[in-house]
């Protein structure tokens, strides 16, 4: 068994309690990092830990902390980012609903590391049940002592609140976020200044993911040595994979870094396989944003290489043959699975979701979706293929936030691996709607995809 | 001053104080190299960085830090460092994404230029004469809006805005309170008002004047005339409104004023913003004191009827039949 540091007891009954979780050992981390370490040794055992921010950019937590600008007399904030909306990402939710103490415990620790009084906690709207949770969760660790004036006798005050989102996409982009929750419209800020610098109300601010946040509990606990020993390389400790599609067994999953992709596929231990016997098509490997990959691609690097689940082995190879690690959203299509429906899906969402900020995104996401339903629903062109690929270039780079990006890379890897599937629906429209393209040669093994890659 | 900055704009060196704008920077040398700017507006706080036409390369970041920029840069938003190299109409790169951002602003445009009371002076028009296409790409039905009157003086057409949400910062910051802005998100947002609540205090009129296409157009004004054939001049007149100081130009057609607006600089933006009185209410010549014929950029279409920049082509003076056909013309340049 792989070692567990976030989900250890989820399966322990009453572990959302705060009773249950002190029992477990919730709550030294906040003991410990108090009473015995100051602000700066926190930051530097986080530095230790080499913990990358598990939202999706996986930028090192340690050295986002070290950036905030400490003026004096200005209040500074962390802002908690639990605003996940990614399609195929739900492993913040799945923390949340079962061991909220674990976030708040990290909020705590976090907040006296950069200094901060106030700290929140941004919910996704449509999240109302964890919503729920994490306030009695709060409630209770207030009653114990960890939050208020005070904090165990130790002098530090800390004030945690929740704060409902509106259920936008685009609130999960950090500037976007502080907009939000200062009470305006939710449109990315455009940087710099970063948040570091001037975020909420204009004072320097740290935006976390939900789960970077929590892994700050195992690390005060074990030390950030310690930390550093699991994982592979830059990619350390372990990482909560949210695995959806056609596996045996979906769910949210913590796997120490660096765990063949392979394994987590086909081991019991993880996903199980392929469901109802087929074989696996393509993956996504770290949420909607994130390039897809055929299979061949999924499980070996270019070279012939065992893929592995860390932030340096699935960007191996770059956008040409490679992926991102993301925020873990793990899909999984198998043979009968449409990849020109899965684009247009994709597109879908990040049409709807796009602020309508900067241009490109605004209106170039609905003309990307306008043409992929149109290919989907048997009407499209050859000539459409090409367009795609010419208007998610205008889009990529040209925008304020990442969104158009996240908007672009689906696309653009769907064509760059699946392009004879689209070609397929243009060639046969009619039987392309009522049957799929297909397995063709997605899967054939590694050394023929390499021969392939030359003559393009 | 000492501590100016250099900076480097396809090949012109400008020394400029630090905290200047790429844009700022490039307005100051001026000419072609000055990349277009839709929502950027330099008299309001916080405008800029959305309409991606004003990108940039930046090929070297800095004198201390020389790597470049790995994403082409919003112009407008990006501040200059000493020794900063930028590439505007010197990079294809720069150029080709442009071209892109104008293709995409027109996908749901309705391109309804003959029947806009905006062409000839409309940001876009210009922006798509000079860096778009020649067909559309985009085969769908385009994204539409009923049009609507925000007050009595002023005419929404949603179809046409770009969302370069300068209004909502003329609101915001000229006038003393906002009822209108964004509403929905996406490519169906739009510009609207509080519940259909009426834009109305002594200075919304100036946002006809920041929008760059024909989204907020002058009902006074509406369908009067075409902005060619009218001759600007510059007026003014002493406003009682303790803010205006009733520095306008006139619009004429013959006798009439057919309307007012804040006066221009070469940039299309407005000098200083003047109130709803001078603007919608004074247009008897009598109103103003008349002070001189506007200068227009002669690259503008509304300077091809405007005496001050009328250069007979060379092969009129070589063909006599040509001269005789010109008569007037000619006699007006000579007169100029």
């Amino acid at each position: 068994m792989a070692r567990k540091l976030l989900l250890e007891h989820i399966n322990v009954p009453g572990i959302n309690t705060l009773e249950v979780y002190r029992q477990k050992g919730g709550y030294r981390a906040v003991e410990k990092a108090l009473k015995t370490l100051t602000p700066d040794e926190v930051v530097e055992e986080v530095k230790k830990s080499g913990l990358r921010g598990r939202g999706g950019a996986g930028f090192p937590t340690g050295m986002k902390w070290s950036f905030l600008a400490k003026p004096e007399g200005v209040a500074r904030y962390l802002v908690c980012n639990a605003d996940e909306s990614e399609p195929g990402t739900f492993k913040d939710r799945y923390l949340m609903t079962h061991i909220p103490h674990a976030l708040i415990e990290g909020m705590i620790v976090a907040s006296f590391a950069l200094g901060a009084k106030t700290s929140y906690i941004y919910v996704r709207g449509e999240m109302m049940p964890q919503i729920r949770i994490l306030e009695k969760a709060i409630a209770e660790a207030k009653a114990a002592g960890f939050l208020g004036k005070n904090i165990l006798g130790t002098g530090y005050d800390l004030e945690l609140y929740v704060q409902p989102g509106g259920g936008a996409y685009i609130c999960g982009e950090e500037t976007a976020l502080l907009e939000s929750l200062e009470g305006k419209r939710g449109n990315p800020r455009i940087k710099p200044p970063f948040p570091a610098i001037a975020g909420l109300y204009g004072c320097p601010t740290v935006v976390n993911n939900v789960e970077s946040i929590a892994a700050v509990v195992p690390i005060i606990n074990d030390g950030g040595d310690e930390y550093a020993k699991i994982g592979i390389g830059r990619s350390t400790g372990t990482k909560l994979i949210s695995a959806s599609g056609n596996l045996v067994k979906p769910g949210v999953y913590e796997i120490e870094l660096g765990l063949p992709v392979e394994e987590f596929i086909y081991s019991d231990e993880y996903c199980g396989g392929i469901a109802n016997g087929k074989r696996l098509k393509a993956t996504v490997a770290g949420g909607s944003s994130v390039p897809i990959l055929p299979a061949n691609l999924t499980l070996k690097l270019a070279n012939g290489d065992p893929r592995l689940m860390s932030y340096e082995s699935l960007s191996e190879g770059g956008f040409a043959t490679g992926t991102m690690l993301g925020s873990g959203g793990f899909i999984a299509y198998d043979e009968d699975q449409c990849i020109v429906r899965n684009t247009w899906n994709f597109s879908r969402f990040y049409h709807h979701e796009s602020c309508g900020q900067c241009s490109p995104c605004r209106e170039g996401t609905g003309w990307l979706e306008k043409i992929l339903h149109r290919l989907e629903h048997g009407q499209g062109k050859m000539s459409d293929i090409d367009l795609l690929w010419d208007v998610q270039r205008k889009i990529e780079g040209n925008t304020i936030c990442p969104l158009g990006d996240a908007a672009s890379w689906p696309v653009a890897s769907a064509i760059r691996h699946f392009r004879e599937e689209f070609e397929w629906h243009v060639k046969e429209p009619i039987k392309s709607q009522t049957s799929n393209y297909g397995l063709a040669n997605y899967a054939v093994p590694i050394e023929k995809e390499e021969v392939k890659q030359e003559n393009l | 001053m000492s501590d100016l900055v250099k900076v480097t704009i396809d090949g012109i060196t400008v020394e400029v104080a630090p905290g200047t704008s790429i844009l700022n920077a490039a307005r100051q040398i001026g000419g072609d190299i000055v990349p277009p700017a839709m929502c950027y507006y330099s008299k309001l706080e916080g405008s800029g960085g959305k309409c991606r036409t004003c990108i940039v390369k930046v090929s070297k970041g800095s004198e201390k830090d020389p790597r470049p920029m790995p994403k082409l840069v919003a112009s407008c938003r990006t501040t200059v460092m000493d020794g900063m190299e930028v590439q505007n109409i010197t990079s294809p790169e720069v150029l080709e994404a442009r071209s892109g951002v104008v293709e995409i602003l027109l996908i749901n445009h309705p391109l309804d230029c003959p029947v806009c009371d905006q062409a000839g002076e409309c940001d876009l028009q210009n922006l798509g004469y000079e860096h778009g296409l020649q067909k559309t790409r985009y085969e769908f039905e385009r994204r539409t809006f009923e049009r609507v009157d925000i007050g009595d003086k002023i005419q929404l057409h949603m179809n046409r805005c770009i969302l370069c949400y300068r209004c909502v910062f003329t609101a915001d910051q000229i006038t003393n309170k906002r009822v209108h802005g964004i509403l929905n998100r996406g490519d169906h947002s739009e510009i609207s008002t509080y519940i259909q609540t009426a834009v109305d205090n002594d200075f919304s009129g100036n946002v006809i004047d920041v929008c760059p296409v024909g989204a907020l157009t002058d009902k006074t004004f509406r369908f009067k005339n075409r902005v060619w054939f009218t001759k600007p001049v510059d007026a003014h007149r002493n406003c009682n409104h303790e803010k205006c100081n009733g520095k306008v130009t006139l619009w004429y057609k013959g006798e009439d004023v057919l309307r007012v607006t804040a006066r221009k600089d070469q940039f299309g933006e407005v000098e200083e913003f003047i109130c709803n009185t001078c603007r919608f209410d004074k247009k008897q010549t009598s109103d103003w004191v008349i002070e001189q014929p506007t200068p227009i950029s002669d690259t503008s279409v509304v300077a091809s009827n405007h005496y001050e920049t009328f250069k007979p082509l060379p092969v009129i003076k070589e063909d006599l039949a040509l001269q005789q056909a010109n008569k007037i013309e000619l006699e007006k340049s000579i007169k100029f």
